[in-house]
């Protein structure tokens, strides 16, 4: 196990390393997510529609398409100059690829969660002090969500004419369950029920996670042998 | 197999403990040493010439020391310094009793560090001979006509 991990590690570090020289895909997730808080914001009118309401909707919007940006780029660079042939050829497990990448896909959508989150709260005047603590929990439960069953698709679609176009309709049916279960919680959250209100969806996000991490990790191997 | 974001050290480094090499700081500078590319160790590997990124790639490839290479025209893209210092390293690697199997249009290289060598046509071989029988003049005939011949 500690091989899988440290060789998961090696793989994560190197994917990051890649995106912080390039930064390609971050600022485009960011730029995106920025983007589609303003147009809603705009679009939204506050004597129909609650902010608490809207908020959780706009913001699992957001994660998701933005999420789907970064998962794109994480097997395309491995079809550079097929260094995915070596991966595959090194003593390294399958299931060691599929989790280093997650793992590297996962701190990009945090990272993205970390500047959407505050701008979502200043541009809808929510106030993020007492509900910060579990609005990160339910972020990093979905992220984890969204992320195994996006890294999957990712080496699924990127040998194909249509990477771009196959990844969102593979990924978001899978996604629906993360996305309910994140926004509905989220909601509780925000429209300032206790905690507990949101335990029940809090409890479905890690349901689906376990499914969705363990499902994925397992298939991984399946979608890269010949 | 490079990632062109990362340089050569990073990208020879990664190879190495992919197969984790022992004392792989040391092993990861011994291959760029061998390549000559110490110099340009730094540099994005998408900032260098194709004959340096092949150096690179010779770089990674023989890092963690493998029992068996085969090389698909390891030469291409090569200069003449570049040429010489991977017919050296396949030289080294193959006293060390490694396998090595080069598929290559170089003859002077190919047939130096040969110790079998055949000239395939067609995907079948028209000549086949171990080192001590290998003529250079007429091995070089048979390619030329298998060339002619398509």
């Amino acid at each position: 196990m500690a091989d899988i991990l440290n060789a998961a590690w090696l793989i994560a570090r190197k994917d990051l390393t890649i995106e912080f020289r390039t930064r390609s895909a971050f600022f485009s997730a960011v730029i995106f997510a920025l983007l589609g808080l303003v147009i809603f914001y705009f679009a939204w009118d506050p004597t129909a529609v609650a902010v608490t309401d809207l908020a959780p909707g706009v913001l699992w919007v957001i994660f998701t398409f933005s999420g789907l940006l970064g998962l794109h780029r994480s097997f395309g660079v491995e079809s550079e100059d097929h260094a995915i042939d070596g991966l595959l050829a090194s003593p390294i497990s399958r299931e060691a690829i599929f989790i280093g990448k997650a793992l590297a896909n996962l701190i990009f959508v945090a990272a993205v969660q970390l500047i959407a989150i505050p701008a979502l709260m200043l541009f809808y005047n929510l106030p993020l002090g007492d509900v910060a603590a579990p609005l990160i929990a339910i972020a990093v439960l979905a992220a984890i969500g969204l992320v195994a069953v996006g890294t999957l698709f990712s080496a699924m679609a990127v040998n194909t004419r249509l990477a771009e176009l196959l990844l969102p309709m593979l990924s978001l049916p899978f996604f629906v369950p993360i996305v309910i279960g994140a926004s509905q919680s989220t909601a509780k959250l925000l429209s300032g029920r206790p905690v507990a209100e949101a335990e029940a969806w809090i409890k479905l996000l890690i349901a689906f996670d376990i499914i969705f991490v363990t499902a994925c990790t397992l298939a991984y191997p399946f979608t890269v042998d010949d | 197999m490079l990632y062109e974001a990362l340089s050569p050290r990073e990208n020879v480094d990664f190879a190495a403990r992919l197969y984790g090499v022992r004392d792989a700081r040391a092993r990861v500078e011994d291959s760029l040493r061998r390549m000559s590319m110490l110099e340009r160790a730094d540099a994005p590997v998408r900032s260098l010439s194709r004959g340096m990124q092949q150096r690179v790639s010779i770089a990674r490839a023989m890092v963690h020391g493998p029992q068996l290479v085969l090389a698909d025209e390891p030469y291409s893209g090569l200069d003449d310094s570049g040429a010489r210092a991977l017919t050296a390293l396949l030289a080294e690697l193959r006293s060390t009793g490694t396998a090595i199997i080069v598929v290559t249009h170089n003859l002077a290289e190919g047939l130096s560090l040969a110790t079998h060598a055949a000239v395939m046509q067609r995907g079948k071989f028209i000549r086949y001979d171990a080192a001590e029988r290998i003529d250079a003049g007429s091995y070089a005939t048979t390619y030329r006509e298998a060339l002619a011949g398509g």
